[in-house]
């Protein structure tokens, strides 16, 4: 009964091949090939630096937009295409189907990060760099790249259960963007003196998740030292936000009629 | 003695309308029906009467406002019940990426079927459903009658003892029709029991043990559709030629339906001889006579055509 989600999750991950989602990387190679060649003309001791944080925000970027648009229409699209009816008429809980997309759209970004991560790789070999030790925090990065698109995929997904694709794709951003700022924004709120604003800023801080704590892009560059904790951390912390998402999205989808 | 293969009880569904004030609208008003192990058992209605809602309810996609269901002993609410049903839904739309070889495969790894298996089952599925050929052709490239044999092999691939099937027919060509019907007889053959919608009456009339009709979301009957219809009043059909130049009395002339040189003339039972009386006196040559009986189709017709403003369901307080 538990390997259900495992058939889902292949067949997400084959939809998406399928649809040309991975077409992407070669934007992405594209990218990476232009900077190489320009930065090894222009700039002078810097190219691994301008290379590694262009590749990185790259990585994360495209993640980003794949996992929000892709996760608000992994519900949705099945909703709305019926293709989910004879599926959910077989021995399947709907828990187990809301797994399974997850872990396929989670598979196609770790897939597609995988792929940019050589891209990025050959991008620094071109330029003539050796690797040096400190080229293992760019995997860290990566790493914290994957976990950050995994929330973010499991966030689009809660919201895909029981609003429209446009509404979702809508508080998925703002809770990203509001994320990437919780702490500017409960340091705004410990500066205030009013005292409502502080409880807001406050409970917004503990409520959305904290996206800020997994961008070390900038560390990775300049290899600066990324303490282990933060990878425990990091790694409970989108855990145990994944695992609270999906079983209120699984709460909400199992109550919702099919109509 | 062996529990029903569906026991529907009570079963109502109300769909809430409305922001401000809050409404309902009643698709399913308290149905209550059985339907015995190996039947085919044909579920009637025009569009809207509720025939859907009932199947969707079985297979536990929507939940029940009030009442329940059981299939062989099994609620609607059981996830092992899912494992008695196979399951082909109104106008099927399946992942039009995937070839009908694999989506098949799909749906049977759900099933949790092994890998040896699954390919000999598939393989047996798409030739009994005649798509051996177009097998590995993707979906998209389908036309609907392929699609909706598709929806077939997929419905009865995990070999469930009830078969619930909605609107299998619709538009499918006289071909696909057939080959639908040789089906739903091969199933029962099997011993299953065949569950289907349709507002196709003459499928019905030709494959129902019992038939069901539906109309504003309330039970209107149920029975053989030799007992639905068999309350009729019978009238008698008299098919006869008259001599050449020969015209009818007033009285005949009226009544009668000229068919190139032939007559028809559809007269009560109780005034068949007497009729047949006077066109012997006019010489004419008497071809056949035959009972009129109604079809499902007249019975349909009588139950809906009064007012088809309620065969959409009802607004009703909402709970």
């Amino acid at each position: 009964m538990s390997a259900a989600p495992v058939p889902v999750a292949l067949n997400t991950f084959r939809e998406a091949v399928r649809d040309r989602v991975l077409y992407n990387l070669i934007f992405f190679a594209l990218l990476m090939m232009g900077a190489a060649i320009l930065v090894g003309q222009i700039s002078i001791g810097i190219d691994r630096l301008v290379i590694l944080n262009l590749g990185l925000s790259a990585i994360s970027i495209i993640g980003l937009v794949m996992a929000v648009f892709i996760g608000v229409g992994l519900v949705s699209k099945e909703m709305e295409k019926r293709t989910l009816y004879s599926l959910l008429a077989r021995p399947i809980r709907r828990w187990q189907f809301l797994l399974g997309k997850y872990a396929g759209l989670v598979l196609t970004l770790a897939v597609n990060t995988l792929f940019m991560t050589l891209g990025l790789a050959a991008a620094l070999f071109y330029v003539g760099r050796p690797f040096v030790r400190s080229d293992g925090l760019v995997l860290v990065a990566v790493y914290f790249i994957l976990l950050e698109l995994a929330l973010v995929t499991a966030l689009a997904l809660f919201f895909s259960c029981f609003s429209s694709p446009m509404l979702s794709t809508l508080f998925t951003l703002g809770i990203y963007l509001t994320g990437c700022f919780a702490s500017d924004i409960r340091t705004f709120g410990e500066f205030t003196k009013n005292p409502a604003i502080k409880t807001f800023t406050r409970v917004l801080y503990y409520l959305v998740p904290n996206f800020h704590n997994f961008n070390v892009i900038a560390a990775a560059a300049h290899g600066s030292r990324i303490p282990l904790s933060l990878v425990g951390n990091n790694t409970l912390y989108a855990t145990f936000y994944v695992a609270l998402l999906l079983v209120s999205a699984s709460a909400v989808f199992s109550a919702r009629n099919l109509k | 003695m062996s529990a029903p293969a569906i026991e529907i009880l009570g079963l109502t569904k109300d769909y809430p309308i409305g922001f401000w004030p809050k409404r309902a609208r009643r698709s399913l008003d308290a149905l209550t029906l059985e339907v015995e192990e190996g039947e085919i058992f044909g579920f009637l209605g025009p569009n809207g009467a509720g025939k859907t809602t009932t199947l969707k309810l079985l297979t536990g996609l929507i939940f029940p406002t009030s009442g329940t269901a059981r299939v062989r002993g099994r609620s609607i609410d059981d996830i092992e019940m899912h494992r008695e049903i196979g399951y082909l839904p109104e106008q099927p739309y399946f992942y039009d990426y995937l070839t009908a070889r694999e989506l098949l495969d799909y749906y049977a790894r759900v099933s949790h079927y092994s890998s040896g298996d699954r390919r000999e089952r598939v393989s047996r599925l798409l030739e009994r459903v005649g798509l051996s050929s177009a097998a590995d052709v993707q979906l998209r490239k389908y036309s609907k009658g392929m699609l909706q044999r598709v929806g077939i092999a997929q419905a009865i691939l995990a070999e469930p003892q009830v078969v619930l099937l909605d609107e299998p027919m619709s538009g499918l060509d006289p071909v696909g029709r057939y080959e639908v019907r040789d089906i739903i007889l091969e199933l029962q053959k099997q011993g299953r029991t065949v569950f289907f919608s349709t507002h196709i009456l003459s499928d019905a009339e030709m494959l129902c043990d019992r038939v069901a009709v539906l109309v504003g979301g309330k039970l209107q009957g149920v029975g053989a559709p030799s007992e639905i219809v068999s309350l009729e009043v019978h009238a008698m059909d008299i098919l006869f030629e008259l001599r050449p130049g020969q015209d009818l009395p007033p009285g005949l002339r009226e009544n009668v339906t000229r068919i190139g040189g032939r007559c028809r003339l559809e007269v009560p039972e109780t005034e068949l001889y007497p009729t047949l009386d006077k066109l012997r006196g006019l010489q004419a040559r008497i071809l056949s006579v035959s009972p009129v009986r109604p079809t499902l189709e007249d019975y349909f017709l009588r139950l809906v055509g009064s007012d088809r403003a309620v065969s959409r369901g009802v607004e009703v307080p909402f709970r």
